[in-house]
């Protein structure tokens, strides 16, 4: 006579076990700058509800937090603050880059404005738009998720692979030769333009 | 708002060619040399009441046509009394734009002369802490100066970079 186990257990790996019980309470951390804070706020609220998902206990202390989202531009007196801030949070923790601004420095080309929080913190999703409408948010939130549930470990291993800095490789090498970097700066501090196609 | 009672008084004080006016729309300037200010703007807060420094900017003037100068230093007064309003204007030049501070007249003028040399470097003589005070205390260039380029000199770019694996 076989033997038959209990109902009343099953057998799982720890890894997928820590792994969909971060995903599903994410804490966010609102590093709220600009006016995406504004919908960051909307997402959070009655008519959106990000609490289906999870993800609504916002603290403001970064110590209790385990996402970071930020939501706005970024200038350069503040990425100090930003880096310590990221620095507080305790592993595992994830960064969401909200809007134009903080994924790409958005129309702010100027001497103070940082060209995307990811050349300085590492950045887990970007969420495109000006500002972004809470869906995308919410759905940044979702794709989050989804990845933390397929590749979190539990002492978070899946992090230690990611050595360099998340910023893009240098423009130059990315740039068809059609296209050239605009002055003053170089190929790391410009921003690149597209000549005309002749046809 | 007629300016005549005030324009009477400083004829009488610093004679008719110690200072120039012109006007566009509703506002008014008197325009002074950098040697004469200090004293205009006293004898404007104590002889006329001006008692408020309502406003402290200044302009660069390189590129600009027919300009003679290179900064524009403009100070708007407000008399609280009769509602006057007046806008005193003085030009510094480039190897070190200097003018004397006028922190001793108006207390306002603390932190809003600190924001000019923040932005042009002008420097305020006799000003008690003359230090930046919007941009970081490691910025070295002045970001409104018409020479310096629209995407910086790379202040925004250097800072170290985090890798997730090292935080």
């Amino acid at each position: 006579m076989a033997m038959r186990p209990n109902e009343n257990f099953l057998i799982s790996k720890l890894d997928w076990l820590a792994s969909i019980v971060r995903a599903n309470s994410l804490w966010p951390m609102p590093f709220a700058t600009a006016c995406c804070g504004i919908e960051l706020m909307a997402t959070a609220s009655s008519r959106y509800d990000l609490a289906r998902f999870g993800a609504e206990v916002m603290r403001f202390s970064p110590r209790q937090c385990d996402l970071m989202i930020v939501a706005g531009r970024v200038v350069m007196k503040m990425v100090p603050v930003l880096q310590r801030i990221w620095l507080q949070m305790p592993e595992p923790k994830w960064c969401i880059s909200m809007g134009a601004c903080a994924s790409s420095g958005g129309v702010f080309d100027a001497y103070a404005t940082v060209q995307g929080i990811d050349r300085f913190i590492p950045v887990d999703a970007y969420v495109p738009g000006c500002p972004p409408r809470p869906e995308q948010l919410i759905q940044s939130i979702i794709d989050l998720q989804d990845r933390i549930k397929k590749t979190g470990t539990l002492m978070a291993k899946e992090f230690e692979q990611r050595t360099e800095p998340d910023r893009p490789k240098t423009i130059a090498l990315q740039m068809a030769p059609t296209e050239r970097v605009v002055a003053p700066g170089d190929f790391q501090t410009s921003t690149r333009a597209w000549e005309e196609k002749k046809t | 708002m007629s300016h005549e009672s005030t324009l009477t008084k400083l004829r009488e004080r610093f004679g008719t060619d110690g200072f120039q006016t012109s006007e566009f729309r509703d506002n008014f300037r008197v325009i002074v040399k950098v040697e004469k200010v200090f004293e205009t703007l006293k004898f404007l807060k104590e002889s006329c009441g001006f008692n408020m420094l309502a406003e402290l900017t200044a302009a660069d003037y390189l590129y600009y046509p027919n300009a003679r100068d290179r900064y524009g230093v403009i100070y708007g007064l407000t008399n609280t009394v009769t509602g006057e309003r007046l806008f005193v204007k003085t030009f510094v030049n480039d190897p070190d734009p200097v003018l004397p501070s006028c922190f001793p007249i108006w207390k306002a003028a603390d932190w809003l002369e600190r924001e000019v040399f923040d932005m042009y470097g002008i420097v305020f003589e006799g000003h008690p802490d003359l230090r930046r005070i919007l941009l970081p205390e490691e910025f070295t260039s002045f970001p409104l100066r018409k020479d310096y380029p629209l995407r910086g000199l790379g202040e925004r770019h250097n800072f170290p970079a985090i890798p997730r694996a090292e935080s």
